[in-house]
């Protein structure tokens, strides 16, 4: 009988920041003091609050560590777990309160969410069906089996559940076109190819809860009528990968996977297929070529792949956090899912919070919640002081929603109404020090990038945008620049193939409804009121601080700074190419800019 | 049947087909660069793009099905302007050398150009800069002018089956290559023409057509090919009564416009001094032109000469089934059942 549970985070950015040594110290501490059969080790799926891990919470008490080093072990189980006293440094320090938390509970970056979808993730032991099994696991697909597939279909629809992945369509209306298509053969398909920069909601559900996304593909495939499933996952997530091999050998030894499933008569089959990193295979056409061992390249619809889709065949695709959804749905029921969220979005929405906040991480909110609550409760405010300027929702395919838009209620038709998207759920902060258009730029280049190169307008629209978006972050940009940019994306939007390009403009079309001051700043006052684009800065030295030590003269290329020898130093405007590397070789600060 | 409503016009069309089709029943033209009837339809040039009510975005009407009911509006202001930036886009990274250019008055997009009033690209930038391919015998490809519509790679696959050439990189930097960008000599190319003939742009030109003449200073003759039995249509360019190009003839019903090698690149005979353009006799050890009716005279007299079980015949595959057939029929009219095939040696 174990005295103890201890869990570690398991999730990649837990790993990446010491998860496995803090479990290795915590193995041989423990085996120090004989202590093996009195304290369980559980490495967890992901419990969102990358910040601050690796993380370590000793249960049953509820004691949440983070911040953990192999070099805080001993005295974890030193003070903790032998003597059963709280170390009080390793808590969580409230950056608002200035107070040492014990419980997770009473961190609001937890307290806000309503973890539904991330129930089990952090909780059990990702690699282990039983703990899903205790947890309430395969429950739904056990109802779903004793049910008409065409009522799993209308409980689902009823849910109101729209899909996670990008364009929010509804769930349950996409499974009856499947159930609808007359066909001997039917595929599911989970689309696992995250892709946005920064976005890993899905790499943590698989990681941290991997049956709950084969509970949902099994339960799909028993609502459309089809044997065979296909899971579309990045090589680049080789932990979600491989806890999802795990899991899919334990649901096949459980009978949950295979044939007669808990004797139904119903057989089903689950396939891994790696993604090669494209992000544009993310697009659910493009997506099926891959599979077939095509160039990742999307194709016109109609033919939905509901109609027409892998193989020819009628196909079912959903993402990860939509299928995740589904087991609850099933097993609680379609008004009790619907209770939760807004009139057009049920439920919740897992997003994956990075930039300027001081809470990063991974949360998750009941539909209609407002950016204002993500961002200073969960998020915890801007770092440092600063003053918050705007989120950036949905990825490269999203828009920037500035202060004004703070109580904007984070649903699917308001974000789209203001011009952003959804998404898959990714959320950057920015703060004063952001250049809007640097960040539209970026994004540009991200798309420009992924653009699969078919269709004219994404392929030749982003690369013209893009190099707009870098004459006028260089100092170069025109009086017309605005207008060609708004002209050019119009004609993106409205024209491309695939969402890819029918929403790469977001980024540039937001930014310039929402900062254009800033693009004028750049264009006719050569300026960057972020003070980022270094082309735009005027460099000078403060000549109370020059020690006159030359160093900056010697690395000057533009041979742009003069003075004598331990005199203070001067920039001459003129010759200055705005490089920076005076300011970075400086070691007295004394470069400054304006 | 569908009934649908286009600029205003009611117009019916078979279930399956689409948008495109439609339009070209009611006589209104939609321009189009990567649409090919005999190929798959991949929207992928965006120039055909129309309005339809409800829709959120514009669609591709060479891949939109008609639909009962559908209202379309191919002349709007929103859709003139799509097509006109997107022609912009594409000739912010094409040549304008279309003085010199092969292509020119058959060139798609210097006829949309004009169309839509573009002289020269809104948009100014980084161009790719191919190094220009000439290294086969048959056409030169010039990828600085390619607008990667994509018909030649589905021409290759879909039509020809050797699939040699396909996209590669992305975005941008996307260009129509072989498998590792090997020479096209080294691919499974075995140079059919046929990408040749659908590139409605200046990227892909037969060697045998350069200096040829402009389009509107070529007639066209259609011809059978002298190669082999198949008999497939040719269409020849012909310029001061010289061959200066070939194409498949797309209503012979014998190819549909397909070709090979032989029948597209291989004119150079026509023009050989050691073209044979009569019959030639011996006489006095020495091969002399003559007449086809002293020839056939001179044969006809020499058949007599020996008995039918010495006389054989040899066909050949450059004849049609039906002249073979003939042939056949003549040996066993004189007696010998000595006929053979070149195709069998």
């Amino acid at each position: 009988m174990y005295e103890k549970h201890v869990l570690i985070c398991a999730g990649t950015g837990c790993i990446s920041s010491g998860a496995i040594e803090v479990q290795d110290a915590l193995e041989a501490e423990l085996k120090k003091h004989n202590m093996q059969n009195k304290v369980r080790i559980i490495m967890s799926g992901c419990h969102g609050f990358c910040e601050k891990g690796p993380l370590f919470i000793v249960f049953p008490e509820d004691i949440f560590y983070c911040e953990i080093t192999a070099e805080d072990v001993p005295e974890l189980v030193e003070e903790h777990l032998i003597k059963g006293n709280i170390v009080d440094r390793l808590l969580y320090l409230d950056p608002t309160t200035g107070q040492r938390v014990t419980s997770h509970e009473d961190i609001l970056f937890y307290s806000k969410q309503n973890r539904l979808v991330l129930r089990n993730c952090g909780v059990i032991d990702p690699e282990n069906i039983d703990e899903y099994i205790l947890r309430g696991g395969y429950l739904g697909l056990k109802r779903a089996l004793t049910m008409d597939p065409f009522d799993v279909v209308g409980e689902v629809k009823k849910s109101g559940l729209r899909g996670r992945g990008g364009a929010g369509f509804s769930t349950g209306m996409k499974w009856e076109f499947a159930f609808n298509s007359q066909n001997n053969k039917k595929y599911v398909v989970c689309n696992a190819d995250e892709g946005d920069p920064g976005a890993f909601m899905d790499r943590s559900v698989l990681e941290g809860d991997p049956h709950a996304v084969l509970e949902g593909i099994l339960i799909a495939g028993q609502a459309i009528g089809s044997d065979e499933a296909y899971v579309y996952v990045r090589a680049e997530y080789p932990l979600a990968i491989r806890r999802l091999r795990t899991a899919i050998e334990q649901a096949e030894e459980y009978g949950m996977i295979g044939e007669n499933i808990l004797n139904s008569g119903f057989n089903f089959k689950v396939n891994i297929k790696e993604g090669a990193g494209a992000f544009v295979c993310g697009e659910e056409t493009a997506l099926l070529a891959s599979i077939e061992g095509e160039r990742g390249m999307p194709r016109p619809r109609p033919p939905f792949p509901a109609v027409k889709g892998l193989w020819g065949k009628p196909t079912c695709i959903n993402n990860v956090e939509t299928l995740a959804n589904v087991p609850l749905i099933l097993r609680r029921g379609a008004d009790w899912f619907s209770s939760v969220g807004t009139e057009g979005s049920k439920g919740t929405k897992i997003f994956a919070l990075t930039g300027k906040v001081n809470n990063t991480g991974l949360c998750e909110v009941a539909m209609g919640i407002t950016i204002r609550e993500i961002v200073f409760d969960i998020g915890g405010g801007i770092r440092e002081g600063k003053k918050y300027k705007a989120v950036q929702i949905g990825g490269p395919s999203g828009g920037c929603m500035p202060e004004s838009h703070l109580d904007l209620p984070v649903d699917f038709d308001s974000l789209t109404a203001a011009g952003a998207m959804m998404g898959s759920g990714g959320m950057v902060v920015m703060d004063e020090e952001t250049c809007m258009v640097d960040l539209a730029r970026y994004f540009l280049a991200f798309t420009q990038n992924e653009s699969c190169g078919k269709c004219t307008p994404c392929r030749e629209g982003t690369k013209r945008m893009l190099e707009t978006l870098e004459r006028i972050t260089q100092g170069k940009g025109q009086e017309g620049d605005i207008e060609l940019l708004e002209k050019i994306a119009t004609t993106v939007k409205d024209s491309s193939l695939c969402g890819l390009g029918q929403t790469a403009p977001n980024p540039v079309l937001t930014t310039v409804r929402y900062f254009k001051d800033e693009y004028e700043a750049h264009i006719f006052d050569r300026r960057c009121p972020a003070g980022q684009c270094k082309e735009l800065l005027t460099y000078y030295i403060d000549e109370e601080l020059c020690t006159g030590c030359r160093a900056c003269k010697k690395v000057c290329p533009a041979d742009a700074i003069e003075g004598e020898k331990k005199e203070p130093h001067v920039i001459i405007q003129e010759k200055c190419i705005a490089c920076g590397a005076c300011l970075d070789r400086c070691k007295f600060d004394a470069v400054k800019t304006k | 049947m569908i009934s649908l409503t286009i600029n205003g016009l009611n117009v019916e069309v078979e279930p399956g087909d689409t948008i495109l089709q439609a339009a070209e029943k009611l006589g209104i033209r939609i321009p189009t660069f990567c649409y090919e009837p005999e190929l798959s339809q991949v929207g992928a040039c965006r120039m055909c793009v129309v309005e339809v009510e409800k829709a959120r975005t514009l669609v591709a009407s060479c891949c939109t099905p008609a639909t009962e009911g559908m209202v379309v509006q191919t002349d709007t202001e929103r859709v003139f302007e799509a097509r006109r930036a997107n022609l912009s886009l594409l000739l912010a990274s094409h040549p304008l050398d279309c003085l010199t250019c092969e292509k020119t008055g058959s060139c798609k997009l210097q006829d949309y150009c004009y169309d839509y009033g573009i002289s020269e690209s809104d948009f100014k930038g980084e161009r790719l800069e191919h190094a220009l391919d000439d290294t086969n015998p048959f056409f030169v490809r010039d990828m600085n002018k390619c607008i990667l519509c994509g018909l030649c790679v589905r021409k290759c696959d879909e039509i020809n089956g050797a699939a040699a050439i396909e996209f590669m990189n992305r975005g941008f930097d996307s260009k129509v290559t072989t498998f590792f960008d090997d020479p096209l000599e080294e691919s499974t190319c075995v140079f059919c023409g046929m990408c040749v003939d659908s590139c409605p742009v200046g990227a892909l030109t037969p060697k045998e057509s350069m200096r040829g003449g402009r389009s509107w200073q070529l007639s066209s003759v259609k011809t059978v090919c002298p190669y082999c039995g198949t008999g497939c249509g040719l269409e020849l360019f012909v310029r001061d009564n010289q061959v200066v190009g070939v194409k498949g003839d797309k209503e012979s019903p014998a190819n549909n416009g397909h070709t090979c090698v032989k029948g597209h690149f291989g004119t150079g005979f026509l023009k050989h001094p050691d073209r044979l353009k009569n019959p030639l006799v011996r006489k006095n050890g020495e091969l002399v032109e003559s007449s086809w009716e002293d020839a056939l005279r001179l044969v006809a007299s020499k058949l007599k000469e020996f008995k039918p079980s010495e006389i054989a015949g040899l066909a050949s595959a450059r004849a049609t089934n039906e002249e073979n057939y003939l042939f056949q029929k003549l040996l066993r009219t004189l007696g010998t059942n000595h006929i053979d095939h070149c195709a069998r040696l």
